[in-house]
């Protein structure tokens, strides 16, 4: 299994050195062909404006879209998870696609409005998962096909699932809990059911 | 639900990381550097090669200023007070700005402590010349060290020389023993837990930027490669003959600092640097990086 992590902005690293704890090969993506023989893809958190404007002039927008499209596997977390939504802050934007959800940034306020909270998320089992929140984004709403994984007590939607797309609006990257990163990993393995035997 | 709390104020820095953050003295420019990929903007009054040029004492810039910007942009926007001056901190976190800089380019205001940075919500930023000096503003609460270089200079030596030290330094305590890092920790001036905690990761516990003399791509990409994690540029891109074209060149740079076609493509044709100073002309009392212990 070889999973890529898109590197143009963020924190990049701390997925890849989760999943190096996984015994999973990971590797850099920064332009179009590095996306060859890739079998999943992990879009960090950062600032989104940046990753989105970095991934639209170097042409990664296509490609990405077009795989996902195909049954890509994607795990987004934070900007990640923006950089998917199909609706961010009541318009429609045109980006990769993979969320069909209405998204708000910064739904907490700026930084000093930043939090650690721990998270009921059923699918992980009943130990809830420590979630770091960091000018995070909130789920407002989502079409019939999107799974809600996680919502905050308040009832707030904070992690989605729809096919093989995961979008989480904190960051298990920054713990040391690799549930999250199993869960996808999981996923990866159904969507590549014939070579996944040789993995 | 915690807020404030070290791991946020880390976290933070964590996803500015591969990013640029650049100066901007208002609306305008903020947008500007937003719609070139900045991961975050640092509010001013004046750039520091203006403060330098201007003289007298620089302070914390106006809070309607900051407002303008904070709501001009999406991007994280930073501002600066002065070091010691904790007061004019209060103001910047009440303010809501996403990242405070204690930093030497403004005119310090205690020559004797820095900010107790711990006791707020906010986060910050501190500058730092050698491993003991940023050691020394984490065990006070940093949560970000930028290395200083030498600010509104368009002159990358300083910043060069900085990033080597700090981080020429933590290769060199990387693998020593116990005994031999309390003493390091004596000749550093710096908290011996914070010390080993170096050794251990062969890192800083923060997340690291440069600069101070940024004012190419290439500037910015020399950075990376030396080991930083992001770039700050002050006065390198709205001090340059076409702002836009230049902020973008350097957020590219600072995404492919090891891809050098990249590197050349994206420093073709972009007009005239900021003019930069040659640092041996500077009076002691010009120099910015000494400010700050």
């Amino acid at each position: 299994m070889r999973i890529g992590v898109l590197a143009l902005q963020g924190a990049f690293r701390e997925h890849i050195d989760q999943l190096a704890r996984l015994s999973v090969d990971a590797v850099e993506v920064r332009l179009p062909k590095h996306l060859a023989g890739v079998d999943a893809l992990v879009i960090p958190g950062g600032e989104s404006t940046t990753i989105r404007k970095l991934m639209t002039d170097y042409k990664l927008i296509g490609p990405i879209g077009s795989a996902i499209k195909g049954g890509l596997p994607v795990l987004g977390t934070c900007a990640g998870m923006i950089v998917c939504a199909k609706r961010v802050d009541g318009e429609e934007v045109p980006g990769i696609g993979g969320l069909d959800v209405e998204l708000r940034r910064n739904a907490f306020g700026r930084q000093v409005d930043s939090f650690e909270a721990d998270v009921d998320v059923p699918i992980l089992g009943t130990q809830p998962f420590h979630g770091v929140f960091i000018r995070a984004p909130v789920v407002e709403s989502v079409q019939p096909e999107v799974k809600i994984l996680a919502q905050l007590k308040d009832g707030r939607i904070v992690a989605v699932r729809q096919g093989a797309v995961v979008g989480i609006a904190f960051h298990p990257e920054l713990t040391d809990d690799d549930r999250f990163h199993r869960y996808f990993l999981k996923l990866v393995k159904e969507a590549h059911p014939v070579t996944s035997a040789a993995w | 639900m915690e807020r404030g709390t070290l791991t946020v104020k880390v976290g933070h820095a964590e996803m500015l990381k591969g990013g640029v953050i650049m100066d901007v003295i208002n609306a305008d420019q903020a947008r500007i550097a937003e719609d070139a990929g900045a991961c975050a903007v640092m509010a001013l009054e004046r750039v520091p090669s203006d403060i330098r040029a201007q003289g007298g004492v620089a302070r914390m810039t106006d809070p309607q200023i900051i407002r303008d910007i904070m709501d001009a942009v999406t991007i994280p926007v930073m501002a600066k007070c002065r070091i010691g001056h904790f007061v004019e901190a209060q103001i910047l976190q009440e303010l809501g700005v996403d990242y405070v800089d204690e930093s030497e380019v403004l005119t310090p205001a205690d020559d004797r402590y820095h900010i107790d940075k711990r006791k707020f919500t906010v986060p910050f930023v501190c500058g730092a010349r050698d491993l003991g000096e940023a050691l020394r503003r984490i065990a006070e609460g940093a949560a970000m060290i930028r290395t200083k270089g030498e600010a509104g200079s368009g002159n990358i030596v300083e910043a060069t020389r900085h990033v080597r030290t700090v981080l020429g330094s933590i290769r060199r305590l990387h693998g020593l023993g116990d005994e031999e890092l309390v003493a390091e920790a004596k000749e550093l001036g710096a908290p011996f837990e914070l010390v080993r905690e170096v050794a251990k990761a062969g890192k800083l516990p923060v997340v690291n930027f440069a600069a101070g003399g940024v004012a190419t791509p290439a500037d910015a990409a020399l950075m990376m490669q030396l080991g930083s994690e992001g770039v700050f540029v002050g006065s390198g891109v709205f001090k340059s003959e076409d702002p836009e074209a230049r902020a973008r060149a350097i957020v590219r740079a600072v995404t492919f600092f090891q891809d050098p076609e990249v590197l050349l493509e994206v420093s073709r044709g972009l007009g005239e640097p900021m003019r930069g100073i040659d640092l041996a002309t500077l009076r002691p009392e010009e120099v910015l990086s000494t400010r700050g212990w």
